[in-house]
């Protein structure tokens, strides 16, 4: 895309918005991010597969990996919702995190230049809209679903809560979650990729990294992020906006 | 592309970025300064102090980043090209 330096042979293109296209049905889908997500999964199911085979009650090699990732997700769900009520809501919290967690870090980790697509190229499967604004709108739904299963029609007195004019608002404000979930981790998780690209485009050798480390950093920040605002957007509508209900801190 | 909207579209799109970051740098030097400043008063409280910074900053680079979406848009997948 950018004509830089045109003798050497360039290591990375800076490419946005072009895609693997594959049609199914009437549908047109990016099939770079299923086949990266697909990867994600994979990895996904086989370290937590081998991590609770065999259960022991003194824990041992894998075993340990898999309690210290649960306490960790445990934790920022107990961190939003109050009492016992967060053990219902750790499989999502934690099904969320990790696979934001491990699609960061493919885009870093993965060669995935060893693997040459008719176009557009494989990364993180987080760095494409649609997979955030899909994980965005799950959440929504979430958080839907548990004020409603726990406080019934109740759950939408949330919406005239301090006083009726506030109703455009928090309608908005529902609105919003799901948009501002889905910009953070595309915006974060591609422009870590462009700023990658554009490094090695640059100075191919060496430089670039020390920011893929940082970026792994980053990228584990926006997963527990993720994580932390659908658990507390959970714990919210659980706990409706304070006024008659008790609050144990 | 219609020259006019390509330069127009690149000077967008730096001051998209350019001005998306003044916010967020001011809030994160804000933060950091009492993050140091609360450290100073209470060393052991390091680790708390630390986590909540780190999210609390990752928060406010959201704000730039939605500045760089901006201008990623305008450069790479401009609708009026």
């Amino acid at each position: 895309m950018v004509p830089f330096l045109p003798a050497l042979p360039l290591f990375a293109e800076l490419e946005v918005g072009h895609h693997l296209y594959w049609h199914l049905g009437r549908y047109t889908v990016h099939g770079q991010v299923l086949i990266s997500s697909w990867i994600a999964i994979a990895i996904l199911l086989i370290l937590l597969g081998s991590s609770t085979r065999q259960l022991q009650r003194v824990p041992s090699g894998w075993q340990n990996f898999g309690e210290y990732v649960l306490e960790f997700v445990q934790g920022i769900a107990k961190s939003s919702i109050h009492g016992k009520e967060y053990r219902t809501w750790v499989p999502y919290i934690g099904t969320v995190f990790l696979f934001i967690l491990v699609s960061n870090w493919m885009g870093n980790i993965f060669p995935w230049k060893l693997i040459h697509l008719p176009s557009g190229e494989l990364a993180s499967p987080t760095n494409d809209i649609n997979t955030t604004a899909g994980l965005a709108l799950l959440t929504s739904l979430t958080y839907f679903y548990a004020g409603f299963s726990k406080r019934g029609l109740g759950y939408f007195r949330k919406y005239i809560e301090p006083v009726p004019l506030m109703l455009p608002l928090n309608i908005l404000e529902d609105l919003a979650k799901p948009l501002s979930l889905s910009f953070r981790l595309f915006g974060n998780i591609l422009a870590e990729e462009l700023v990658i690209g554009v490094f090695v485009l640059l100075v191919p050798l060496f430089l670039p990294l020390p920011f893929m480390v940082l970026f792994l950093f980053t990228g584990a920040i926006q997963a527990v992020i993720f994580a932390t605002l659908t658990a507390s957007y959970v714990g919210e509508a659980l706990e409706g906006h304070g006024g008659g209900e008790e609050h144990h801190d | 592309m219609d020259p006019l909207v390509a330069s127009a579209s690149v000077i967008a799109a730096g001051l998209a970025v350019g001005l998306g970051t003044l916010g967020p740098g001011l809030g994160q030097g804000n933060a950091a300064a009492s993050a140091v400043e609360g450290l100073a008063r209470q060393p052991e409280a390091e680790d708390k102090i630390r986590g909540t910074l780190l999210l609390s900053l990752a928060f406010m680079e959201t704000l730039t980043i939605y500045g760089l979406v901006v201008a990623l848009v305008l450069l790479f997948v401009n609708p009026f090209a």
